[in-house]
Order: C-alpha cells, then sequence, then structure tokens
C-alpha cells in the first residue's frame, strides 16, 4: 500500500508571509472584503499618515471616504447602512486600516464598535432610522463617552449623572480621553440615571445641545493622526427619546467593548505586520560589517519572535471571531486576544524600531509611529493588566480589582 | 447597447514568480491569483460607458478554472451586470479562448467587446485579435481612448510612432492598453451585492470548442541571474569597455 499523502516524508512549502496558511481559512468574501479595505488603506491613507501624525491633523473627510469604502459598521444590517459581513471580516478590515495607522483604525472602531453597534443594539427603532445610514456613509461622526477623569479602569466609579425632568433627561459630567469628540456630531453617553435606581443608562446627544462642549486634548504624543477629546455636560437637557431603551447596567458599555477590543486584537497585528516586514526588508538592505543586518544571529532571532508572535496572534483573533459569529464567544476570550496582541505588537514595533538603529527614529521608516501608537492601543479599552485581572477571576474565581 | 469584458484569472502581479524544479510551468500551489490588470482597465472602461449613459448591460466572461469566479465577483463587485464563467481546467491557449468567446459573442450578441490586450502570465496578446479575426468583426488593438457615436468606435490607439486614431463601425473588438483608465476598487457594498448578481456556468463543450492544448511547452526557466556590475577607473576605461566589450560604440 501506498503512502497516504498526510504520510509523506516530504512536507509542503513554508512561506514566511502567511506561515500557517491564514489565506486558506478565509472565504472568498472575507478575502475580497479584506483586499477592498486593503486597497483603500494603502492608495489613500498611507500617503497621509505621517504628515498627519507629524501635524497632529485628523481629516474629518477621512470618514466619509471610509463610508463610501464601507468602512464604518460593517456587521450592522444592510437595511441600517451596514454591510451585514461578519466579525471575521470586521476584523480582516480593521487589520488592513491599522497596517497604516493606529489612529485611523481608531477612527473607525469608534464609528463602528462603540457609536453604531450600541445604537443598533440598544436603541429603538427610530433611532437606528434616525443615525444608522448617516453614521455608515461617515456624514455623522460618533464618539463615545464612558471613561471619566476619575473612572477609567473602573468605568461603575463614573460621576456623570442622568436626572428626570418633566419631558425627558438632565446630563451633569464630564468624560475624557474621548476619539473623536472634537468633531462629533452624535455622542453616545453613559450617565448613572436616578430615574432608574442609579443603574448605568445610555444617551445619545446631539451636538449643539446647550451646555454640551468637546474641547480637544492637547499635547498627545501618540495616535496624532485621530483626535481625542473631552464630553464636558453642564446640565444638557434631552428628551425622553435619547435614553436608549434595551439595555441598563454596565453591560451596556461593555457589550460595545467586547466588540471594539476584538477588533483592536487584529489591528494591532496589521501595525505588528508593518512594522515585521519594514525590519526585515531594513536587514536585507542594511550592510554593516561586511554583511546584510539580517545574516547576523540576533537579527534572526528577533525576525523569527515576530513571525511567530504574529502568526499566533491571527489565528487567536480568527478563530475568537469565528465564534463570534456563531454567537458562541465569551468576553473572557476577547480579553485574551485583546491583551496578548497588543502586547505583543508592541513588543514588535519596539523590536523592529530598534533594528532600524538610528534611522529607526525618522518618521519616514514608520517604525516609531507604529511604536508610539501602540502605547495608546496596549493602554486604552482595557489595558493590558486590567485585562489580566478579568483572565485572573475567570481562572480562580476570585476578583482581585479591588 | 451591450458590452461584453473578457478577464482572465492569472498569477497576482505583485507575486515573485517560481518556476517548478521539473521545468514544466510556473509553481501555481498556494500562490495569490487576481484579475489581469488589462482585464480590469477593460471591467473600468465598459463601466464609465455604462455611467455614461452608453452602454446598457454589461456581462463579464472569464475562461478558467472554478475559482474564476473569484475574478468575475470582482467584475461584478465593479459594477458589471452579470457574469459567465466558461470552465477550462488547466492551460487555456489564446486560440483555444478566442473560439469560445466566438461563441459567447454569438449567444449575447454584444455591441462592443473588450478585452485586455494581453494577459500578464502568458503575455501572448493574441487572443483579442484572433477573436476579431473568427467573428469578422472590426478590431482596435492597444487603445488609450474609446470614444463611441453614431454607430461607431473611435479608438485611439498607442503604436511605435505615437498615437493612431481609427474609426471602427460597429459591433466592434477593443483590447485595452495601460493609459486607456485607471480602474475603481469595489467598495465594500458592492462586493456584497455582486454576490446577488447572476453567474452563469457553461463549458467548453457547450460551444463546441475542445480545449485541449495545440501548443506543447518545451521548457520553462528562471531568467539569468543579474551579474554583478564593476567599476571603472576612468572614462578612458568605460569607453574601452563600451567598445571592445559591450559592443555598443
Amino acid at each position: 500500500m501506498s503512502l497516504k499523502p498526510k504520510d509523506a516524508p516530504d512536507l509542503g512549502r513554508f512561506e514566511w508571509e502567511d506561515p500557517f496558511r491564514f489565506e486558506a481559512q478565509l472565504s472568498e468574501d472575507e478575502i475580497m472584503l479584506r483586499d477592498g479595505a486593503r486597497a483603500y488603506a494603502q492608495d489613500r491613507l498611507q500617503p497621509r499618515a505621517t504628515a498627519a501624525f507629524r501635524e497632529e491633523a485628523t481629516d474629518p473627510a477621512i470618514f466619509r471616504e471610509m463610508g463610501e469604502m464601507g468602512l464604518l459598521g460593517p456587521t450592522i444590517p444592510e437595511e441600517y447602512g451596514g454591510l451585514g459581513a461578519s466579525y471575521v471580516a470586521y476584523g480582516l478590515i480593521a487589520r488592513e486600516v491599522e497596517r497604516v495607522d493606529s489612529g485611523y483604525r481608531s477612527m473607525m472602531s469608534v464609528q463602528s464598535s462603540l457609536v453604531m453597534y450600541p445604537i443598533y443594539a440598544y436603541g429603538s427603532e427610530e433611532q437606528r432610522r434616525k443615525y444608522l445610514p448617516g453614521l455608515s456613509r461617515g456624514e455623522l461622526i460618533g464618539c463615545f463617552g464612558l471613561t471619566e477623569p476619575d473612572a477609567g479602569s473602573d468605568p461603575a466609579g463614573m460621576r456623570t449623572t442622568a436626572r428626570r425632568t418633566a419631558s425627558g433627561y438632565v446630563l451633569d459630567g464630564t468624560k475624557t480621553w474621548i476619539s473623536n469628540a472634537p468633531i462629533a456630531d452624535v455622542f453616545v453617553v453613559w450617565a448613572k440615571s436616578e430615574a432608574h435606581g442609579g443603574k448605568i443608562r445610555g444617551f445619545v446627544i446631539e451636538k449643539g445641545a446647550k451646555g454640551l462642549s468637546a474641547p480637544k486634548i492637547e499635547g498627545k504624543l501618540s495616535l496624532r493622526a485621530s483626535i481625542t477629546g473631552q464630553i464636558v455636560m453642564d446640565g444638557v437637557e434631552v428628551g425622553e427619546e435619547a435614553l436608549l431603551p434595551n439595555v441598563e447596567g454596565l453591560k451596556g458599555p461593555f457589550g460595545c467593548l467586547n466588540r471594539a477590543r476584538y477588533g483592536i486584537s487584529w489591528g494591532v497585528m496589521g501595525a505588528a505586520e508593518f512594522c515585521f516586514h519594514a525590519a526585515r526588508q531594513y536587514g536585507l538592505d542594511r550592510q554593516q560589517f561586511g554583511r546584510p543586518l539580517a545574516q547576523t544571529q540576533l537579527f534572526q532571532l528577533r525576525l523569527a519572535d515576530m513571525l511567530t508572535h504574529i502568526a499566533m496572534g491571527l489565528q487567536a483573533s480568527l478563530r475568537v471571531g469565528r465564534l463570534l459569529d456563531e454567537a458562541n464567544a465569551a468576553p473572557e476570550m476577547i480579553s485574551i486576544v485583546k491583551r496578548n496582541n497588543c502586547g505583543k505588537a508592541l513588543d514588535i514595533a519596539r523590536r523592529a524600531r530598534d533594528m532600524h538603529g538610528g534611522n529607526g527614529i525618522a518618521e519616514e521608516y514608520q517604525v516609531i509611529r507604529h511604536m508610539v501608537n501602540l502605547e495608546t492601543v496596549n493602554t486604552y479599552e482595557g489595558t493590558h493588566d486590567v485585562h489580566a485581572l478579568i483572565l485572573g477571576r475567570a481562572v480562580t474565581g476570585l476578583q482581585a480589582f479591588f | 447597447m451591450k458590452i461584453l469584458v473578457a478577464v482572465k484569472r492569472v498569477v497576482d502581479y505583485n507575486v515573485k514568480i517560481r518556476v517548478k524544479p521539473d521545468g514544466t510551468g510556473v509553481d501555481l500551489a498556494n500562490v495569490k491569483m487576481s484579475m489581469n490588470p488589462f482585464d480590469e482597465i477593460a471591467v473600468e472602461e465598459a463601466i464609465r460607458l455604462k455611467e455614461k449613459g452608453v452602454a446598457t448591460e454589461i456581462v463579464a466572461v472569464s475562461i478558467g478554472p472554478a475559482q474564476a469566479q473569484e475574478q468575475l465577483r470582482t467584475a461584478l463587485a465593479m459594477g458589471a451586470d452579470r457574469a459567465i464563467l466558461v470552465k477550462v481546467e488547466g492551460v487555456t491557449e489564446p486560440l483555444t479562448v478566442a473560439k469560445i468567446l466566438k461563441g459567447v459573442v454569438e449567444a449575447e450578441s454584444p455591441d462592443l467587446v473588450i478585452l485586455g490586450k494581453q494577459a500578464i502570465d502568458d503575455d501572448a496578446n493574441q487572443t483579442g485579435q484572433m477573436l476579431a479575426a473568427l467573428t469578422k468583426r472590426p478590431q482596435g488593438t492597444f487603445a488609450s481612448k474609446i470614444e463611441l457615436k453614431d454607430g461607431r468606435a473611435e479608438v485611439t490607439r498607442e503604436v511605435d510612432g505615437g498615437l493612431q486614431t481609427i474609426s471602427l463601425s460597429l459591433p466592434a473588438i477593443v483590447t485595452t492598453d495601460l493609459r486607456l483608465n485607471e480602474p475603481r476598487y469595489a467598495s465594500l457594498p458592492n462586493i456584497m451585492k455582486a454576490k446577488k448578481k447572476p453567474l452563469e456556468e457553461k463549458t467548453a463543450a457547450d460551444f463546441g470548442v475542445d480545449p485541449a492544448p495545440r501548443l506543447e511547452v518545451v521548457k520553462t526557466s528562471e531568467p539569468p541571474k543579474r551579474q554583478a556590475g564593476v567599476k571603472v577607473a576612468s572614462v578612458d576605461e568605460l569607453i574601452g569597455k563600451l567598445k571592445n566589450e559591450a559592443g555598443v560604440i
């Protein structure tokens, strides 16, 4: 009896750019959506990224471009302006955009997972019809207010309140580190509502509401292509129709954050791949001591580590994405991939910066931009350590947050 | 008016191709495949003619393996209305493709057929011309501009000396050159919508064509590796080398 193919002594050929034949695990649709996102990101975003970071300039037109390309709210059903695409497709899009810059991916993630998702999942039919089509086209820009000056990793400690009035609610409080806020038209804000027993409720506020302002946070040395601000609410009056009717408690914001964090786990792998490819090319081109840097053991060790961490990170995110698409994912799975992939991507970017030698600090080589961006991405949406506590609690059954 | 565009599934232009160790051809295992770039230009031109209100229907056709439906989906996502896949496994030679396309042309009666001037895999640059001969339709090859008016196609062609403009009676066959247009990307919503557009499957036998190759590939080999250059010490030495070694002056 001849050997079965799986038992043949010769194995297949290895492709360093796709170590685990990742491509073969994607559907034809997913590949087409990914390629569309990549073409847009490389042709339209990449040429602007270096200057946008240097000048700290957020171009609101990018939202409309992303909307035209269909990158905003891809998992939302088509009747509300989305694509009805899978969570795997959403992840693949995030990876392509963050391959260019984490700031651009942040702008997109906030709009998709933190603004469109809660309006779709927790909103009334009127709220969906009113906001989702404009948000999906990028004609409306959205932001998400959860974090406060004194409530970061502990969102339950928020101080923003909603008090009942004759015709609706009045909101008071300050949110900070809010992506997109200074240019936002639609604000999804979480507040403790006295009328709901002090439970956390979501509200949709529109730009121009009396008492609402969104000052820009100046002096960020990371994610400079993505504008960040505060949301200051000084007696902002809203009608009953501003309340997101279908969710109560912290599970509201966490439902959004789970999806955004999942997308981040893919996005950072795009940034890491950029840094890995750049370091490899630099090592092949740069001659020192009469040979390419890439022909030294230390350089190869680092490339081998990058290759390994990226290959494994992508596999893990793909698995979680498939489980999300089967409605069978748990938040702890997302903590694993968010934490692991951000931490690994940051390590890879720092290494890649180092492997570029002195050139690594120049904007032209782009690795230092990814490196400082990833400092933010490792921290926001649940820091590396807070996700460890989520996992530690799952392992032991004992919470160690406080 | 109806436009037929032909698209071929080829190795992506970014891929560094590898010759199979036994020299029988190019290794296609786990290699990224895409639509032939000249065919993308053909699809784009058809869409622009439709957007101008000149064309009313765009039919994309591909002759190749079952996976060529991916390239047809791309054409549909860009804006073609429907697609036809004529399944042929293995090598598709220009004459085979032209004969099958003749069958498609007879079935569909398009007013204009637009093809890439050549496919970037075999670089044959024959299919459009063969199709014109087989269908006895006028041909405008290497088009850098197409204008349709009064039942005729005015085609500007890139020729060695410059630009040549010819006027063809319709129906006609046009092949695209690089500078005809810059193809658009399919937006993601259009990619999703393309799934709902009709894609019909046919075989070569449906058009009475035997797709068996008529040509025998004797050998495929890598191009010779580029040799290292030399540094010359003086202009005189350079001139000497150009005269005596390179023989160019």
